[in-house]
């Protein structure tokens, strides 16, 4: 009896009258809003600063947006999966470790083959523990992350590690600019990731089941779908995003320690949400993920770029964050 | 007292539920509301009880405006509502419920005394009989309702709402409520009943109101109507509730399911049952008897703890609903909205979900394919007003349950089970969905009905099952058993086990 009866009597009321209209109306205006958002940001930022259309900061913006970027893939997922994941960073920790020490035995492609290998085994574990367990993945994941994190400093004895000099320009590679216009190639492998799991959200039978399981487990059960394997299949995909963006940090900073990105998960999180996948799960899109995420660094670009004090950098980022899911709630208000 | 409404309307998005109604209580009578699901009776009682804010609309109680713009206002003048939902907190006591927010005190401090006072001054003038110390999440759902009701007067309320109140209580308890409503009447209070009962309506009520697609279709005495007159103004045409035949079932039709002794927990105590190609079984039990269960437990929903289910000679898994639908046996499920459907999802998806596999290249949805399906499968079903991409829950209850239908239909099982068929439909979806089982039926599929209107069983099956305390008790052909007779048989009091003749359909052919 969670639906009110009023509530049933609007929407067999609203669909006598065309009520398919009314909601692709709200679903619209949400877009709508959303990206209005960015747009106008892009816009003022156009119009105040001489350097924000330049290629050079545009390329330097999609940069700053990789890591935040696979992360904000990974959340998308499994919060439309009807879960969260707040072990991502201890997991891209653990994995951007891996990859540091692995290459000092076995060589750069194994060190990152093995990364990528324990972010998925890591994810798998979260699936199959909330999966399992049946504790919320919410304090699930938190409980495993610290356990992750805790990993993290055996593995590196609590010290920054390095991968040995020999291979330490190699081990950098995906901090550096391709071809294709200067563009990084840590956001190449962005953007192929988001598209990959924007194509496996929207299109395959797999991200239909995603959906499903967010938006009813028990119907998607009842409808054969085995809940539990796809969970564990989305915790591990997840997994499988951290580690690569574990690996842009590492190759970055051309190093990998037990703290990295901390609480970098929330401004994932954030960015679904801010995009409007909605927090109850079964509803949103790697697109409005992306749209968060832009979103986000952009605030921090414009910071910069206007040379604002960036002490108030993270308010602004706040009010934002709260704005948007305000506005969100605003909108679904007829519904809910 | 007099408490005038008038002009109420409310729109959800632009589409309106209220259109302009007007009519008049009075204190010292019940006053039905009536209408179809979704003419909007419960919209209208909230906006007057302050739980939505209509868009139009004002009411005069004793001909002075008042102004109602929340729960608050509406309890100050003596409006409260009890809606279907109920508003308790689960964690405390009878007393502290009943006296919620309103707690007597000394300068901030509790005086629970007074409180136990009133409590018994309040149990004693409606004979409800309460534990004050109780914990309401221990009580079962007509306490707790009553509960409500004593908070309703303790507030002094003066006009009550009652959104379906006598929907999930027995006959005993329904009987008790409605004693309940004539008292507070009695006592002068205006009570407005929203009920699908008409007898009920019609036995408890002065005056009635009927809403029709949320306008106002005709108040008057309730001694001037009769349940087929107020069907009339529900639908604005007279009704002809009749059953579609079933087609007759073939001589040499198979048995295409076979249960034996199927257990699970208390619910469902050694169920064995046989449906044929082309055959309708409908069980009739109280809600309890282990309808639902044994439905769960064949299709695998639940892990049934013993027993065996064959679907044309092949043994099913316990427990595996991905198996069961391999082997063809397809479930509806009770509830559509924590069960069936996806409802935030699109009508396609919804429909697509059980036979995702039936459709795919690699993984990837074959979307031409799947749209084609949905589409086709919606016209058959003549779902109207929706397109694919819509959100389901845009639908009407009855297109809802439509969709429902056909996520299952796409890859004709071999047997559908189905429980409560038509449960929240209206009217005309409802005689839809009958001639829906009868022709899938025409066609060679075995249907498991489950249904708590016996009129639904009687009408539709070949043969009629009735459950009590997780036993099939009785079994009969179509037309050799009544109404009266199921319902003797399904309220039988004595679960003695020695005597429930545990009828396995073993001499059927």
């Amino acid at each position: 009896m969670t639906t009110t009866a009023e509530n049933e009597a609007a929407l067999e009321a609203a669909e006598k009258a065309g009520g398919g209209a009314a909601a692709g109306r709200f679903t619209r205006l949400r877009d709508f809003g959303v990206v209005l958002g960015v747009v106008a940001i892009v816009v003022a930022l156009s119009l105040t600063t001489e350097t924000f259309l330049t290629t050079g900061n545009l390329v330097n913006l999609l940069d700053q947006a990789a890591v935040v970027g696979l992360l904000a893939c990974a959340a998308t997922l499994v919060i439309i999966s009807g879960a969260f994941d707040l072990s991502i960073t201890a997991v891209l920790a653990v994995s951007a470790i891996t990859a540091v020490v692995v290459t000092g035995g076995a060589g750069v492609a194994a060190g990152m083959a093995a990364a990528v290998l324990v972010g998925g085994v890591l994810g798998a574990i979260n699936g199959l523990v909330v999966v399992t367990v049946k504790v919320h993945s919410f304090i699930a994941t938190l409980a495993l992350s610290i356990m992750y994190r805790g990993l993290a400093v055996i593995l590196t004895a609590g010290a920054i590690v390095y991968p040995p000099e020999d291979v330490a320009t190699a081990f950098q590679a995906l901090s550096w600019p391709t071809v294709l216009g200067g563009i990084t190639a840590a956001s190449l492998l962005f953007l192929l990731v988001a598209a990959v799991c924007w194509i496996v959200l929207a299109r395959t039978t797999f991200g239909r089941r995603v959906y499903a399981i967010g938006g009813n487990e028990e119907a998607a059960r009842l409808s054969g779908i085995r809940v539990g394997s796809i969970r564990v299949a989305v915790f591990a995909i997840s997994g499988v995003c951290a580690a690569l963006a574990g690996l842009i940090l590492a190759a970055r900073g051309g190093s990998a320690q037990a703290s990295m990105a901390t609480g970098m998960e929330l401004t994932a999180i954030a960015a679904a949400v801010v995009g409007g996948t909605s927090v109850l799960g079964g509803e949103g899109a790697i697109w409005r993920g992306l749209i968060g995420v832009l979103l986000i660094t952009l605030i921090g670009n414009g910071f910069n770029l206007l040379g604002w004090d960036t002490i108030y950098q993270q308010v602004v980022q706040g009010a934002l964050i709260l704005g948007a899911v305000s506005f969100d709630r605003l909108l679904r208000r007829s519904r809910a | 007292m007099r408490i005038d409404l008038e002009g109420f309307g409310k729109a959800y998005g632009g589409v309106p539920v209220l259109r302009d109604v007007s009519f008049s209580l009075r204190g010292g009578r019940v006053h039905g509301l009536l209408g179809e699901n979704g003419a909007g009776k419960s919209t209208l009682l909230k906006a007057v009880c302050g739980a939505v804010a209509p868009d139009t609309g004002r009411v005069l109680l004793d001909g002075r405006p008042i102004s109602i713009g929340s729960p608050r206002d509406a309890l100050r003048h003596g409006f409260a509502l009890i809606s279907q939902e109920l508003a308790l907190v689960p964690a405390l006591t009878v007393l502290d419920n009943v006296y919620l927010g309103r707690w007597r005190n000394r300068l901030g401090w509790r005086t629970r005394a007074a409180d136990a006072r009133a409590f018994a001054e309040l149990a004693e003038r409606t004979g409800f009989d309460l534990d004050p110390g109780a914990l309401v999440r221990d009580l079962p759902l007509a306490a707790q309702q009553q509960v409500e009701i004593l908070r309703a007067l303790a507030s002094g309320a003066k006009v009550i709402g009652m959104d379906e109140p006598t929907a999930l209580l027995t006959k005993t308890e329904t009987d008790r409520l409605l004693a309940v409503i004539r008292q507070l009447a009695a006592e002068g209070a205006a009570v407005v009943l929203i009920s699908h009962f008409l007898e009920e309506v019609l036995s408890v009520c002065d005056d009635v109101t009927v809403l029709r697609d949320g306008r106002h279709v005709i108040t008057g005495p309730a001694a001037d109507q009769t349940p087929d007159s107020l069907v009339r103004h529900m639908v604005g045409r007279p009704l002809d509730v009749f059953f579609p035949d079933p087609a007759p079932v073939a001589e040499a039709a198979p048995v295409v399911l076979r249960a034996r002794d199927v257990r699970r927990g208390a619910a469902v105590r050694g169920v064995s049952l046989d449906i044929r190609a082309g055959e309708i079984v409908g069980v009739a039990g109280l809600v309890g008897s282990g309808r639902s269960e044994t439905l769960r437990a064949i299709f695998g929903a639940d892990h049934r703890d013993g027993g065996e289910v064959e679907l044309e000679g092949r043994p099913l898994p316990p427990g595996s609903p991905p198996a069961s639908m391999r082997a063809g046996l397809a479930m509806v499920p009770e509830s559509r909205k924590e069960q069936g459907l996806v409802l935030g999802r699109s009508v396609r998806e919804n429909i697509a979900l059980a036979s995702l596999g039936s459709r795919q290249l690699a993984g990837f949805v074959r979307g031409g394919a799947e749209g084609r399906a949905a589409g086709a499968m919606l016209g058959d079903l003549d779902v109207r007003g929706s397109d694919l991409a819509g959100p389901v829950w845009t639908l009407s209850g009855g297109n809802q349950q439509k969709v429902l239908f056909g996520k299952w239909l796409l890859d004709r099982p071999k047997v559908l089970l189905v429980d409560e068929p038509t449960r929240g439909v209206d009217v005309a979806a409802k005689s839809q969905i009958h001639r829906l089982l009868v022709d899938l039926a025409a066609d060679g599929m075995g249907v498991l009905m489950v249904s708590s209107e016996v009129e639904e069983v009687l009408g539709l099956a070949h043969r009629v099952l009735v459950m009590r305390h997780g036993r099939v008790v009785g079994e009969f052909a179509r037309g050799e058993v009544t109404r009266e007779q199921v319902l003797a048989l399904a309220f039988a009091d004595t679960p003695s086990p020695t005597a429930a003749p545990a009828t396995p359909p073993e001499g059927r052919p």
